[in-house]
């Protein structure tokens, strides 16, 4: 691999790294008020690509309005799954709550495929396609619209987490269920508001992602897969640390896919993720057990 | 006493309407419904026991069922082997891989273990699609030899009814005898308190890992059928969302119960076939919607809980009666 093509690679790994990175955040905020794992939070990233698409396309709304309520629709649905499938199902065991979000995302994904239809599609750019050349590798302005984001997001993001009374009761909750309800804290209030946070978290990634990687209605599992990978090398508690995390992922994936040497050929890029996942698993399987014994 | 020659009555009833099932003049139109509805009962009754007794979810399913599809495929068709040696073969290597990934995994707990069974389901689907030198890649394989004893060949969907039923009530029946044994006992006692049966010496890693490695063989042995009935196997039989249906037939038929299996296998399977298709594609919508409203409502399966209300509707009744 020359210099050159190394760079363009590290590009691609770190652009598809930030989508991780995106939907990382969503699990992260959502475990560390809930303790609830959302296998649905890769179907907030299909909504926000599909309904922008929808919107822009099929409805005629103007850009950047289809975009807002593209984003407030993923939001709204985020809610309602906290208010109808989570909220009811009080005293469900981790189990139970893995189905009802599994639930939730093919009923999601079937809901899309019926009214939207099964074709990848892709929304109109954000600025054009005009690619830049940076140090010899080519540089699509999506690329950076979504490098952008992200790191827009995370900071936003932690700005809101300490410099808000919201940001900071979350981050109550998040650290104590019972001492933030001692103080005043209503901790059911909190979770809606992590859901809602996720959900917007992930349509804004699948807003930016999808003039680039093309959407359809199955493209949540293997992103939400991704995310969790990329959201447990940090156990799930720090979300600048998830976001590292996504960037890592997308950067091994692309510089695997490069090799193109045996098993590191694009066709088994999706299985990178997978296995990092089982090696971080292991390693740190001791830890889990103990965490999830006292959480 | 009385209660079980009730039942000895019961199980007589079910076994003349096995056998008089696939016969033209009763319901033998349904035979190829009835054959998946086995198949998928052989699945959903090994991931019931893992789900209720290790409080375990297994969103990776299919893959074992894809394994023993592929195994009995290849070796039966590419190198001539006997298809019950296939079989065979197939069962163990399926065995052999859930053991030493169970020994890996069930060391975790909760969602980790969930998220790792589903990597592990999506990462042999890709082997399924990649290895095309053996698997045929996604375009699948074709023209798989029937099983056969003796010069018997089992090449009507009639004939194939007796056997993939055979298998599945033997399946049904070992399942219930594992209950009723010892190892039934911890297992009960590992679903009443990880750390109590801890205590009194029940290795619950080990008994994990076991369940898993059945539920894996069960499975293994109905794909190996599902492949010498269908005599073509493709990747998208064995995806993520195969798994999630498997997962629905266990919600249905109640985790922890072994003759739910039947009830969620069948209601599942009827709804694909027969009810939904003339709505598209609505199969996942309505999965979806199972999955939430039973998780939410009634969390031990709809099986469980209708057979529950039955037993209360018939207590109110005698008591009534009484007055």
């Amino acid at each position: 691999m020359s210099p050159d093509q190394f760079f363009q690679y590290l590009i691609s790994g770190i652009t598809q790294g930030s989508i991780y990175a995106l939907v990382a955040l969503g699990f992260t905020i959502i475990y560390a008020v809930t303790k609830i794992i959302n296998f649905a939070q890769g179907e907030f990233v299909m909504l926000g690509g599909m309904l922008s698409f929808t919107l822009i396309n099929a409805a005629g709304i103007p850009f950047v309005p289809a975009l807002l309520l593209a984003v407030l629709s993923t939001a709204v649905i985020g809610a309602v799954l906290y208010i109808l499938a989570i909220r009811t199902a009080r005293k469900a065991s981790v189990v139970s709550l893995i189905i009802i979000t599994i639930g939730a995302s093919i009923f999601i994904r079937g809901i899309v495929r019926q009214f939207l239809g099964v074709d990848s599609v892709r929304p109109p750019f954000f600025s054009g396609d005009e690619s830049l050349v940076v140090m010899g590798a080519i540089v699509r302005p999506q690329a950076l619209w979504i490098i952008g984001t992200t790191i827009v997001v995370t900071i936003i993001l932690h700005l809101f987490l300490s410099c808000t009374m919201i940001g900071n009761a979350l981050k109550a909750s998040a650290i104590s269920k019972i001492a933030a309800a001692k103080v005043g804290i209503d901790t059911r209030t909190m979770a809606l508001c992590a859901f809602i946070l996720a959900a917007t978290i992930g349509g804004i990634s699948g807003i930016v992602m999808a003039p680039l990687a093309l959407t359809s209605y199955n493209v949540g599992v293997m992103l939400g897969l991704k995310g969790f990978v990329s959201a447990s090398i940090g156990g799930f508690k720090s979300p600048i640390v998830s976001v590292i995390g996504g960037i890592t992922i997308g950067i091994v994936e692309s510089l695997a896919v490069g090799i193109n040497w045996g098993p590191f050929t694009s066709s088994y890029k999706d299985a990178i993720a997978i296995v990092v996942l089982l090696l971080i698993l292991l390693i740190r399987s001791g830890r889990l057990a103990t965490e999830e014994r006292t959480a | 006493m009385l209660k079980s020659i009730k039942e000895k009555w019961i199980y007589l009833v079910i076994a003349i309407l096995l056998i008089l099932i696939p016969f033209d003049w009763f319901l033998g139109k349904y035979n190829t419904l009835m054959i998946f509805i086995g198949l998928n009962t052989m699945v959903t009754v090994g991931l019931c026991l893992l789900m209720g007794y290790t409080g375990q979810v297994s969103l990776g399913q299919a893959a074992y069922y894809g394994i023993g599809a592929y195994f009995s495929a290849i070796l039966s068709k590419t190198y001539n082997v006997d298809p019950w040696l296939a079989m065979l073969i197939a069962a163990v290597v399926t065995g052999t891989f859930a053991y030493s990934i169970g020994y890996l995994i069930f060391r975790l707990k909760g969602n980790y273990l969930a998220m790792a069974t589903l990597g592990i389901g999506i990462i042999i689907w890709i082997l399924f699609r990649q290895l095309s030198q053996f698997t045929g890649g996604p375009d699948g394989m074709s023209g798989i030899p029937y099983l056969s004893i003796g010069g018997f060949v089992f090449d009507t969907p009639f004939k194939r009814y007796y056997l993939v039923w055979f298998f599945t009530l033997a399946l049904l029946f070992i399942s219930q005898n594992i209950i009723r044994s010892r190892t039934g006992r911890a297992l009960r006692a590992i679903h009443g308190s990880e750390d109590a049966a801890e205590s009194i010496g029940i290795n619950v890693a080990q008994f994990k890992v076991k369940i898993f490695v059945l539920s894996a063989v069960f499975a293994s042995l109905a794909g190996s059928l599902f492949v010498h009935h269908l005599r073509f196997v493709s990747p998208q039989q064995f995806d993520f969302l195969a798994s999630v249906k498997l997962v629905v037939m266990a919600v249905i038929g109640g985790l922890a119960s072994i003759w739910g299996a039947i009830f969620g296998a069948a209601t599942t399977n009827i709804l694909s076939d027969e009810l939904l298709l003339n709505f598209g594609e609505l199969d996942i919508v309505v999965y979806g919607l199972i999955l939430m409203l039973v998780m939410i409502f009634m969390p031990q399966g709809l099986f469980v809980k209708l057979k529950e209300i039955i037993v209360l509707w018939r207590a109110r009744a005698a008591e009534k009666e009484k007055i």
